[in-house]
């Protein structure tokens, strides 16, 4: 992907999520898929899993896209992507047939965590042991957003849902964020990396990898939500940043080559496993969002406190690992 | 002048995999579950021969099977995939997605009693589950209407009046895995038939008129959020599509009857014209019953069968047609719907009636739940009722269950 | 119902539910309370502000500098937050 090489070769490509969309203010899902779609190469078709972005950029008669897009259900964002995938390998196969014009087709999948942790599990898995020539890209909010805010396998561990709500017995989610992005590496599948909206080119590098690449691909992109993780809305980037910066979410990649699942460091997280004074605190996180609050509020939680920093310890560990690091 | 045919020996299954095979669509997208599974294994067969140029997409669930031919159908592919009983149930909410995105994707349905308990035998409560699904649905007599009709099915799905997804039922086991004689058209007559998929417009989001398909050329958008300003409108337009439906079975019906010698319509009457007492059904009990009607004939009884092809769209005047002037009919329902008045099938024939000024009495028999044997004494029993009603001008009871204990 | 008078007939519009006008005819600049007002003495032309909007509502001039588009910017403040100059400020509306 030699033509993007700056923000402003970035800048250059066209947007092909149009503007008038009703994402919130501030949603980052509306910053990933402009940034995704500015990395694509062409032809492209979507498909799209039932949730906010789904929603919001296609409320009829209106539509926001500016590539061939279909909505199908909640749960089987993965098995359409493999029939769109499916078909056009058997059209070029014979060479006849609408899509037969095409040298490639760029088929992507975007559903939130919602459509892959849990109820488009199934079908992920199926779609990846297939190996169908497609990128699947999660954006996390870590909730149902869509139908108001409620846990889903994605959420961490103590953040208020609303069927996870901070109570006076129970604070919070009461179990830990699924690994999706490890569970798809151990897939075996070509390529899986993890992206956040804060670090534009990291992303943007990712999706193209992952669309050149043959067989499935998988990109777990954070996806902070102002409406659901409780922040005002400019502070979605901000936000974005901090979960990498304090290794909550770390950025890396895995490819399977020679019969081995290879993971490579990103350098936002990179530039922290050589220099571990820059990893800072998870507190410095959780303090900014108001899903996190009853951690802080009316008393000082360190106990829940000290949990997560454990977690994200032994999560950044075991990715130090596997990157060769430790 | 029908076509020269070469008779095979085939089950239903094998007689749907073989038509498919002809048909040589893009993709196929199946899971397994008896009594469908001689249509993947078969099929699979092909594929792996390189028989045909299908992508045979082995998915984990019925619910992606149908999920990827949706997918499929819409990037512009013929899809098929078939399924019976609990697959059918498990694909049931992407049902009306494929209708409501006018995607003619075919199904064959191996009719198979639906769980629980676990029953792997026939009856029709799976079709019947998805009879509001927006989806056309041809009932089958026989392994060779099978094959026929899985072959017409794509005519009838593409058709630009129609656009809407076809489901071919066949009886499971009493069908499926039971050998028949099958004339079956040669490869490039079936090729013809079929021909290419056409595609209807419509006007995308940039103002332009442009093919139905997930083309990049012309990006369309398909599957958007409704509110409820827009919803009815858009179940309007499937409504039309299933009322212009009827003449096209028809129209394709007879179109394949000149090319086989075998033609089929929305509705197949069996000596009905002067009959006085006559049973009304779907499927490879009409069949049997057939057997039962040329008895009764010879002992001089007014016996006649009116079998129903086409369930939906249901043939209104058709049937008022064929069954407004007997005295008794006697409607068949191979399932149940729990807590309503009689079977689905007698709902609907008592419905058509109602506006009429000469009815016939009209009276239910519900059969062969899990595959309870429906052989010809049963069948006897039926008439026998039918009789007593016509003498008697009354029915006793209107809802009976033939075939069970207690 | 007047709010679906002037609504058309499901024999005028695309079947299958395709959506036939583009977002860009839906403008959500209405739903800002502020709006970002670049100081383009201080702008570098790094281009954050136009990459980071979840709306594409900063465009790119002809001369290099990012523009907001007030008929879609919906007042976040993202831009304003990440601008490396501080050269964007959220003014009421």
């Amino acid at each position: 992907m030699s033509e993007i090489r700056t923000l402003k070769d970035l800048a250059q490509k066209p947007d092909l999520l149009m503007s008038g969309h009703r994402l919130c203010a501030g949603c980052a899902a509306g910053t990933i898929v402009r940034l995704a779609l500015k990395a694509t190469r062409g032809p492209t078709i979507i498909a799209n899993a039932t949730g906010c972005l789904e929603v919001a950029t296609t409320i009829f008669p209106y539509s926001s896209w500016k590539v061939p897009w279909i909505h199908n259900a909640f749960e089987n964002v993965a098995a359409t992507a493999s029939g769109i995938e499916a078909a056009f390998r058997a059209m070029k196969r014979i060479n006849k047939g609408p899509l037969a014009k095409y040298e490639h087709v760029d088929v992507i999948a975007f559903a939130g965590d919602g459509g892959t942790y849990d109820i488009g599990f199934q079908a992920l898995s199926g779609a990846f042991e297939r190996g169908h020539d497609f990128l699947y890209i999660l954006y996390d909010n870590e909730a149902y957003m869509n139908t108001g805010i409620q846990r889903s396998g994605g959420t961490p561990r103590c953040a208020w849902t609303t069927t996870s709500p901070a109570g006076s017995v129970i604070p919070g989610k009461r179990e830990w964020k699924k690994p999706i992005a490890r569970i798809a590496a151990e897939h075996e599948i070509p390529y899986v990396a993890t992206a956040s909206p804060a670090y534009p080119m990291d992303l943007v590098r990712k999706v193209r990898k992952g669309l050149e690449v043959e067989g499935p691909a998988f990109i777990h992109v954070l996806s902070p939500c102002t409406r659901g993780w409780r922040y005002p809305p400019e502070k979605t980037i901000k936000i974005a940043k901090l979960a990498v910066e304090t290794c909550f979410f770390p950025l890396w990649e895995a490819e399977f080559k020679d019969g081995e699942v290879v993971y490579t460091l990103s350098a936002p997280s990179e530039r922290i496993a050589r220099k571990p004074e820059l990893k800072k605190p998870v507190e410095e996180y959780l303090k900014l969002q108001g899903r996190f609050s009853h951690l802080f509020r009316p008393k000082k939680r360190e106990d829940l406190i000290n949990e997560i920093q454990q977690w994200v310890d032994r999560e950044w560990k075991l990715i130090l690992k596997r990157c060769g690091k430790l | 002048m029908a076509v020269k045919q070469i008779v095979m020996g085939l089950n239903g299954d094998e007689a749907v995999a073989y038509a498919i095979k002809q048909v040589d669509p893009d993709v196929v997208a199946a899971y397994p579950i008896t009594p469908q599974t001689i249509i993947v294994e078969r099929f699979s067969e092909y594929v792996a021969n390189g028989e045909v140029h299908t992508e045979f997409v082995a998915v984990e669930s019925e619910h992606s099977a149908l999920s990827a031919c949706v997918g499929a159908a819409a990037a512009g592919a013929r899809a098929f995939t078939a399924t019976a009983a609990n697959g059918l149930a498990l694909m049931w909410e992407i049902l009306y997605i494929a209708s409501s995105c006018r995607l003619p994707i075919v199904m064959a349905i191996v009719n198979r009693a639906l769980s629980g308990p676990i029953n792997i035998h026939c009856d029709h409560s799976d079709a019947m589950g998805a009879r509001d699904s927006g989806w056309i649905q041809i009932f089958c007599e026989n392994s060779q209407e099978a094959y026929d009709s899985v072959i017409q099915a794509w005519r009838i799905a593409e058709h630009p009046d129609v656009q809407l997804p076809v489901m071919v039922c066949l009886d499971g086991f009493v069908l499926s895995h039971t050998l028949e004689n099958v004339m079956t058209l040669p490869d490039d007559v079936v090729k013809k038939f079929v021909g290419e998929r056409k595609f209807v417009t419509v006007k995308n989001h940039f103002g332009k008129e442009v093919p139905f398909i997930l083309d990049p050329e012309n990006p369309i958008t398909i599957g958007p959020l409704d509110l409820y300003d827009f919803y009815f409108e858009h179940k309007m337009q499937q409504i039309d599509a299933m009322g212009k439906a009827p003449k096209v079975i028809e129209e394709i019906g007879k179109e394949y009857g000149e090319l086989s010698g075998r033609t089929y319509g929305l509705v197949h009457p069996y000596k009905l014209e002067d009959a006085e007492i006559a049973i009304v059904g779907l499927g490879s009990t009409m069949g049997t019953a057939e057997i039962v009607v040329d008895k009764l004939r010879e002992k001089g009884v007014k016996a006649g069968l009116l079998r129903i092809r086409s369930f939906r769209p249901f043939p209104v005047q058709q049937i008022i047609e064929n069954l407004k002037d007997k005295k008794v009919i006697g409607v068949l329902d191979r399932a149940v719907s729990f807590g309503a008045y009689g079977g689905p099938l007698f709902n609907e024939i008592r419905n058509i009636f109602y506006d009429q000024d000469i009815r016939p009495l009209i009276s239910n028999y519900i059969y062969g739940l899990g595959g309870r044997d429906m052989p010809p004494q049963r069948l006897m029993v039926i008439f026998d009722d039918l009789q007593k009603i016509a003498e008697t001008g009354r029915i006793e009871k209107t809802v009976k269950y033939i075939g069970v204990r207690g | 119902m007047s709010s679906e008078e002037n609504l058309p007939s499901w024999r005028e519009i695309p079947i299958a539910g395709v959506p036939y006008k583009p977002s860009t005819e839906y403008k959500t600049g209405d739903w800002k309370v502020y709006k970002p007002v670049i100081n383009y003495e201080k702008c570098t032309k790094c281009m954050f502000c136009h990459t980071y909007c979840p709306d594409g509502a900063i465009k790119i001039r002809e001369d290099g500098f990012p523009e907001p588009d007030y008929d879609f910017c919906k007042g976040c403040g993202i831009c304003a937050e990440e601008c490396p100059v501080k050269a964007i400020e959220m003014v009421k509306d």
